[in-house]
């Protein structure tokens, strides 16, 4: 049995740093001063079992700014919950500080602010330096990397993902799962995990044409850690070639297959697994679902939705860890295995402060290598941002209406439309725009930027089938992922509505009418999962528009009206 | 643009026609269903049908159906304009009672299997299978 004490060990990120009040013009000197190295890694070690999560790091080598979410609604039995709470209720529900290190880290308010005075997260580098700690206090802690690694930016794309292999392996993962590295198409996929030197997992990763296990991906592994085994299981994202281009990896099939995972992990409980841990791209959501369906799972590592939980949350027996996103937060695990179960769990989110965070010098000249090749091409300047530029939230964010302003004039359209995709770093007011930052929300290797006519009644289609994926009150049927973002039309949204019945009240915004059912509108976008999709790729269609506009600034966007949150 | 009340009403068609998803079990489903039973009751327990929640491709959507001492089991795709699918016979050398296949689903629907055991009742278990234009991943 777990006693309360052990539950009590469960840790807030937020104790350990050092509270801040007040809001205002940080200066960064400050914020070091108030914030050490020591505090974010301080860890009273316990229990005989580390575990180091890290996920959806989408290939950001080097530090970034990444604001989270003011908008992130949970439909059905998780409106309200965790992570379906923003802001000031986010703050308040953790006990967290307003200006504090944990606010800047996980909440969106008077993010350009703060972030003049704590800097920028991330960086693999300073992610090494966490992780060689976690390793001073227990040499085989096992880390563990949720997918979602070999995506995401200039570098990661022109080399394929060999730039994030090849730093990844230096800090020597034990175990990974995948979503968006098949998108690399599925020869180049099998070609790196053959020559991985750690394991692949995925209990879920199918072959398509005879509905068995793939081969090259392993369902679980088997570590010895402190005197106790420990299994992983694999979970890949389920819904694959479905929210991404299947035509890319044919021979694989997915699905959340929780019957098989049952079956995994009764095989690996008959076989002495003392702790069960998942390693999941399954989204928060979803994974919460399992944990409620699936007996016998200790821990639940999640990734895919990019939600930051300074706690753990409890599903009957089993814990749930969410590590955020875009290499801005490690979580590590520590766990207190005995007789064949887990007796109690310690845990700490991590946020890598980057200017806080002594870079591992080792890494640091790794990633330049990488980057190196590239250096003239990332570092071009495309112009200016006098406004936050950010993605995350169900609806709109400035780097997408941004995004969707480029399709509009660039191709000439009344419509356009952008994928509802969670990754990609923030701007602040007054910084340039590289040709990195674009890559850095646009990268992809189906980026085409179409342009072609639909009716009002398929772009009702569109909307509706988007959302339900997103507001479905049944989590096994939601994709992760938010709301496709459109440029040049208003609508309504009802999230308690059934398919079909969210959507009303669609506008065209140049003109102010109403969209017709039956008119063609010329509706331009990116990231369609359809194969011979043709068009300019969307970084040099954006890297366009912004050496148009010189500087570009983010109005309020009041298109979107939200009912039922 | 002024809309006529006639134009509202054309759009306010357009929007119903869409929302017939999802399809629900159609009488053509259910004269199936009791052509099969004899209108016995069907209880809840005794055949698992496993399909996935998403359809990768609503072309071929694979599902299996077991139930332990069944003599037969039939598969309805309820909202398919044809909804049968197939009906398993089990003869008594048969080694299990279960079966494998791909089925097509014309959009998102419950997709039915009834299974006959051999004490002559009747069990039925349904799964809801979305078929989605996809795209958006996180």
């Amino acid at each position: 049995m777990i006693s309360r004490r052990d539950f009590l060990q469960v840790s807030m990120a937020a104790s350990a740093l050092v509270g801040a009040s007040g809001f205002g013009t940080w200066g960064r000197l400050a914020a070091q001063q108030s914030l050490t190295q020591d505090q974010l890694l301080q860890f009273d070690t316990y229990g005989n079992i580390s575990l180091i999560h890290i996920t959806d790091i989408h290939a950001q080598l080097k530090p970034i700014y990444f604001r989270e979410p003011s908008v992130n609604l949970g439909v059905g039995d998780n409106k309200g919950h965790v992570p379906h709470i923003t802001g000031a209720d986010f703050r308040k529900a953790y006990g967290i500080a307003d200006g504090s290190p944990s606010a800047y880290a996980l909440t969106h308010d008077d993010f350009s602010s703060l972030a003049q005075g704590y800097g920028r997260v991330g960086g693999l580098d300073r992610v090494s330096t966490v992780i060689n700690s976690i390793r001073a206090d227990r040499p085989d802690a096992l880390l563990l990397d949720g997918g979602d690694t070999w995506h995401g930016s200039y570098t990661c794309h022109h080399t394929e993902g060999q730039d994030m292999v090849n730093v990844m392996n230096a800090l020597k993962p034990d175990a990974m799962t995948f979503h968006w590295e098949f998108t690399l198409g599925s020869e180049r996929v099998n070609e790196i995990v053959e020559g991985l030197p750690f394991a692949a997992l995925g209990q879920n990763i199918f072959d398509s044409e005879w509905d068995e296990p793939a081969e090259l991906f392993k369902p679980y592994k088997f570590f010895e850690r402190g005197g106790a085994k420990v299994a992983v299981i694999g979970q890949a994202f389920p819904y694959m070639p479905i929210a991404n281009p299947g035509w890319m990896f044919p021979e694989y099939s997915f699905g959340i297959r929780d019957e098989h995972m049952q079956q995994m992990v009764d095989e690996v409980r008959a076989a002495g697994a003392d702790v069960v841990v998942l390693l999941s791209h399954n989204g928060f959501d979803v994974d919460k679902k399992m944990a409620s369906v699936v007996s016998g799972i200790d821990v639940i590592l999640s990734g895919h939705t990019h939600d930051a939980l300074p706690e753990p949350v409890l599903v009957g027996q089993t814990h749930i860890i969410a590590s955020g996103s875009n290499g801005k937060f490690v979580s590590r695990v520590d766990l207190d295995v005995r007789d064949g179960q887990m007796m109690g769990l310690r845990h700490k989110l991590i946020p890598i402060f980057s200017d806080v965070i002594a870079p591992d010098p080792v890494i640091s000249k790794l990633i330049d290598a990488q980057r190196a090749p590239y250096a003239e091409q990332l570092a071009e300047v495309i112009g200016q941002t006098d406004s936050l530029l950010y993605r995350r939230g169900n609806f709109n964010g400035t780097w997408d209406d941004l995004i969707c302003d480029a399709l509009l004039s660039e191709r000439e359209a009344d419509i356009a439309m952008s994928p509802g995709v969670r990754w990609g770093p923030s701007l602040n007011p007054g910084d340039d725009i590289t040709r990195e930052d674009i890559w850095n929300v646009t990268s992809m290797s189906y980026g085409a930027a179409y342009r072609s006519e639909m009716t009002g009644e398929f772009i009702k289609v569109i909307l509706e089938d988007v959302a339900d994926n997103i507001f479905n009150p049944d989590p096994y049927y939601q994709q992760g992922g938010d709301m496709v973002r459109i440029g040049g039309m208003g609508y309504r949204i009802d999230i308690t509505k059934p398919q079909g019945e969210r959507i009303s009240e669609m506008t065209l915004l140049k003109t102010g009418e109403k969209i017709d059912a039956s008119k063609s509108y010329v509706v331009s976008g990116w990231a369609s999962v359809n194969e011979g999709t043709e068009g300019p790729m969307i970084w040099d269609v954006v890297e366009d528009h912004i050496r148009k506009q010189g500087t570009v600034s983010a109005a309020p966007n009041t298109s979107v009206k939200v009912v039922g949150a | 643009m002024e809309f006529s009340r006639r134009e509202t009403l054309a759009l306010g068609l357009g929007a119903a026609v869409m929302t017939v998803l999802p399809f629900r079990v159609n009488a053509s489903a259910e004269d199936r269903i009791a052509e099969f039973t004899g209108g016995a009751d069907l209880a809840d327990t005794g055949v698992e049908l496993t399909a996935p929640e998403i359809a990768e491709n609503g072309n071929t959507v694979p599902i299996s159906v077991s139930a332990p001492g069944a003599t037969a089991i039939m598969v309805l795709a309820t909202g398919n304009p044809t909804p049968g699918v197939a009906t398993f016979n089990f003869g008594p050398l048969a080694a299990s009672q279960a079966a494998a296949t791909r089925i097509r689903l014309a959009g998102t629907q419950d997709v039915v299997a009834i299974a006959k055991l051999a004490d002559g009742s009747f069990a039925k278990a349904s799964a809801a299978v979305k078929v989605t234009i996809g795209g958006c991943g996180g």
